[in-house]
């Protein structure tokens, strides 16, 4: 069993439902060959982009198949201990119901008290640890060197959910969709992996009337796309943010993502911390300068540290791009 | 273990290097310039400050080369219009952060943050300065930290967490989180200054520097004397301020400048510690023979004695009560030698040029006082006095020097190596195996308490009983030591404690930048001196015997002058 579904997830070709999209059998695998006296498997709960909501569905909705999901990785990699890191809400809403499901299994829940960024493992680990919640440097990767050094897979609700309907049988190639913004029909829904993100909004009865732009991935970091660009996959964390471009401030949609990213960054590094306030500062002043921004934007992806301050220029950069200019 | 030999291209040249080493070490190592600000040789690698950025050819985003390990065959490139642009907008980020006040400034025309501003063009007034109105803190009579500079690199804090105080911690202000002194009423400063020394940008001073400098010489009264002793670990570290390397010995030339800006006495703190020897090791085997109070502590550096008064109580009465260096050589040239000079004690003035921050805090207790009087009137830097011999025009490499005045001017070779980490102990070894065993310590060389290990233990054999001693070389150490002693008292019998890496010489005092090499060079600079003494011993002093005889027969006087008391603390920094 346990060496069947590292080829089970191999063949069903899965990859993280966290944003990265790294392939699970071999995240799994790199877990199982790392030497430690001890291994850890976390469940990464700790959701916090605006517009990212499908992991507060499937603990709602499917608990028992994210624990189930756990429960195999721990046999797979040959971990004793694990731990559900919960964001504050949904540590509220769902802590009672995992507890009863968890039973005997030696799983722990943990409450996040950090923002966004605990989303991102090292940093997620590094609160586990009760240390500040910022990313550690890498190397060395969790899957060798994680929660107290020790070899630890950590994977997002999702993935382990579609590990449990792997090991059973019964996965059929979907993943679940975050809807939301000027739509009518904004909830989560169950589809294909296949389907471009326009028949996705248009099989849910999402595709607006009036003009309207996406973004993708994230209510923050997520990138824009135009309604005729929409013949792609969501690959990432599978966020579907509507904007009517009618009724949109683009200024105010660019404050809100400053305001997001100089609330929710760790403020270790440089271009993240003091690019994102230049942002915000430029946007509350009315004050923005597109090549003073695009120094920043490029300092960011540069230089960054971790992930997300890498990740920030992307929505700046596609809006301002794609339909700043041309309004203007 | 020696890790594998590789060879790596930088800049087209082929460089031999071990597997593993970062980047920018390896540029250091061979002359190749990487600008970098956060990155110090005593710290872990945080990589906050993103400067030191360098292309990997094969690769597409730019890499930190104080995280970048080298590997096989690595080509890296340091410079290129990628790398100037990043540079340049990671500076004009910096710089907007820091309010600059070059003119008043620790690091003076050695700021590497501005000679990286102007190389690559960083537009100062592009970004308003985002922390003009943040606060000045001042912790204690010790030290400022000017929260209006701060580039949150986080050196700071990480020095202050190794040193085992964990005053500087990270609070959130406006959505970013910001140096500030802890509100923790378990935690307090002790003053060591090593987050001054480790802070890139000149954040953090000491009270008065470089504004009040100038004031200490000024007579109040037209008869008033003005003394100035010196302690040991300035005469090694002064020199760089001058572009003379670490570790010259700058004595006689300090000695030259001083009396060219109107001193009217300068004597040397070794003979102070020379007394201080006296003291402690009469003390020391006293507790040592009757089995009293041991392990013995020594107390000669005031951030350590506050971090036992505040942090662990329980060992004050392991403190040796002998007093430092320069306050008991104050306290001798307010009475002994006032009185032989026929002078009043009150006109006279003395000022102490000190590698410390922690003894500005120092003499200001009041338990020290001498019939009202304060042994030490003001504590100067060893970087205040050479801002003063500069706004002078006194140039220390130039100056032809002259020995300091009799009769404190003329110490042993023990009194020399306080300023070292060990130091301490070895002059105190020194004198109590010649006390207790009637013999010379052979060579008189100590070496297993040398060097810039963390802790040094070692074993002397003292006839009436082996005495276990450990010196812990930066105050973090000293933690470890106390909880073994905690588990087991018979552990040692006689600890040193400094707590500066590397003793007197790394102090919060000294001249920037601080770095281990620079620390080591200085501390041979010290062992030099001693090793050329005829007299390396305390009680051949001629002069400590001299007060001895005279004035020290009386045992009220010598305990008055000589030794002090030591009592918990509340915290002092409340914010």
């Amino acid at each position: 069993m346990v060496e069947q579904i590292i080829e089970k997830l191999k063949i069903a070709e899965l990859k993280g439902r966290g944003g990265a999209a790294y392939p699970t059998w071999m995240k799994w695998n790199l877990v199982k060959e790392a030497h430690g006296e001890k291994k850890y498997v976390i469940c990464n709960a700790s959701e916090g982009e605006p517009g990212v909501f499908k992991d507060k569905y499937i603990l709602e909705h499917y608990p028992e198949e994210v624990i189930n999901g756990m429960q195999l990785a721990m046999e797979t990699v040959g971990a004793e201990e694990a731990y559900v890191f919960l964001n504050k809400e949904y540590f509220e809403l769902f802590g009672d119901r995992l507890k009863k499901i968890i039973g005997h299994l030696n799983i722990k829940l943990f409450k996040k008290q950090g923002g966004y960024l605990s989303g991102e493992e090292t940093t997620l680990i590094n609160e586990l640890e009760w240390k500040r919640p910022e990313p550690r440097l890498k190397p060395p990767y969790p899957v060798t060197s994680g929660l107290f050094n020790y070899p630890t897979l950590v994977n997002n609700v999702e993935t382990f959910y579609c590990a449990s309907k792997i090991a059973k049988d019964e996965y059929k190639k979907t993943r679940f969709y975050s809807i939301s913004g000027d739509t009518e029909n904004a909830r989560v829904f169950e589809l294909p992996e296949d389907w471009p993100i326009k028949k996705i909004l248009e099989e849910t009865k999402n595709w607006p009337q009036t003009e309207f732009f996406v973004q993708v991935d994230g209510g923050a970091s997520g990138k824009i796309f135009l309604s005729d660009e929409l013949e792609c996959l969501a690959q990432g964390n599978g966020a579907l943010i509507i904007y009517d471009l009618t009724k949109t401030d683009l200024k105010v949609l660019m404050k809100k993502w400053a305001e997001f990213f100089v609330k929710n960054n760790c403020d270790k590094c440089v271009p993240c911390r003091e690019g994102a306030f230049r942002l915000r500062e430029m946007l509350e002043k009315d004050a923005w300068n597109n090549e003073v921004a695009e120094e920043i934007f490029f300092a960011m992806e540069q230089t960054a540290f971790c992930p997300l301050g890498k990740s920030i220029p992307g929505p700046f950069k596609t809006l301002l791009e794609k339909i700043w200019k041309t309004k203007k | 273990m020696e890790n594998k030999k590789i060879t790596i291209i930088i800049d087209g040249q082929k460089i031999e290097t071990e597997e593993g080493k970062a980047i920018l070490q390896i540029a250091k190592e061979n002359g190749i310039y990487i600008p970098s600000l956060c990155s110090h040789p005593d710290l872990e690698v945080k990589a906050t400050c993103r400067v030191c950025v360098v292309e990997v050819k094969g690769k597409d985003c730019l890499f930190t080369s104080c995280t970048m390990k080298a590997e096989e065959g690595m080509e890296i490139i340091t410079d290129s219009p990628k790398i100037k642009r990043a540079r340049k907008a990671n500076l004009e980020l910096i710089i907007s952060q820091h309010r600059e006040e070059c003119g008043d400034c620790i690091y003076g025309l050695g700021c590497e943050l501005k000679e990286m501003a102007e190389k690559y063009e960083a537009d100062y007034k592009k970004f308003e300065d985002r922390r003009k109105d943040f606060p000045v803190y001042q912790f204690g009579p010790s030290l400022i930290f000017d929260s209006s500079k701060c580039i949150n690199c986080r050196n700071c804090v990480e020095v202050c967490d190794k040193q085992g105080v964990g005053f500087l911690d990270l609070e959130e202000k406006d959505n970013i989180w910001e140096v500030i002194p802890s509100k923790d009423p378990k935690k307090d400063c002790i003053y060591c200054g090593q987050c001054l020394v480790h802070c890139p940008v000149g954040a953090f001073e000491a009270v008065g520097e470089y504004e009040n400098v100038s004031e200490f010489l000024n007579k109040k009264e037209k008869d008033e004397i003005i003394i100035v002793q010196f302690a040991p670990a300035v005469r090694v570290a002064i020199g760089e301020e001058f572009g003379m390397e670490p570790g010259e010995n700058c004595t006689e030339k300090i000695s030259a400048g001083l009396k060219q800006l109107g001193v009217d006495y300068v004597f040397d703190v070794c003979v102070g510690a020379d007394f201080t020897t006296m003291a402690e090791v009469e003390e020391c085997v006293q507790c040592i023979v009757e089995n009293k109070n041991l392990p013995v502590l020594t107390s000669c550096c005031p951030a350590w004695v506050k971090y036992v008064e505040f942090y662990e109580p329980d060992f004050i009465k392991n403190l040796t009560t002998a007093r430092s260096p320069h306050i008991i050589l104050g306290g001798v040239l307010k009475t002994y030698w006032a009185n032989q000079q026929k002078i009043n004690p009150k006109k006279i003035k003395v000022i102490s040029i000190m590698p410390c921050v922690a003894k500005k805090y120092e003499i200001q207790r009041k338990e020290l006082e001498i019939d009202g009087m304060k042994p030490v009137d003001e504590v100067l830097t060893t970087r205040e006095l050479a801002f003063l011999f500069k706004k002078n025009g006194i140039d220390l490499k130039k100056i032809i020097g002259i020995p300091c005045d009799n009769p404190f001017g003329d110490p042993s070779g023990a009194g020399v190596i306080y300023g070292a980490s060990g130091g301490v102990l070895e002059s105190a070894i020194r004198t109590a195996y010649k006390k207790v065993t009637g013999k010379d310590l052979e060579g008189l060389n100590f070496e297993a308490v040398r060097g810039m290990a963390g802790i040094k233990r070692a074993e002397v054999d003292m006839g009436i009983r082996k005495v276990k001693i450990a010196v812990c070389n930066g105050v973090g150490n000293a933690k470890k030591i106390l909880d073994e002693v905690k588990k087991d008292p018979e552990a040692y019998q006689y600890i040193e404690v400094m707590a500066c890496p590397g003793g007197c010489i790394g102090g919060g005092g000294q001249p920037v930048p601080n770095t281990p090499e620079i620390r080591a060079k200085r501390a041979k600079g010290l062992y030099s001196i001693d090793v050329k003494k005829d007299i390396r011993k305390a009680e051949e002093n001629l002069t400590i015997q001299k007060v001895y005889k005279e004035f020290f027969a009386d045992k009220e006087v010598y305990e008055k002058i000589c030794y002090t008391k030591f009592s918990p603390k509340n915290k002092e920094n409340n914010y």
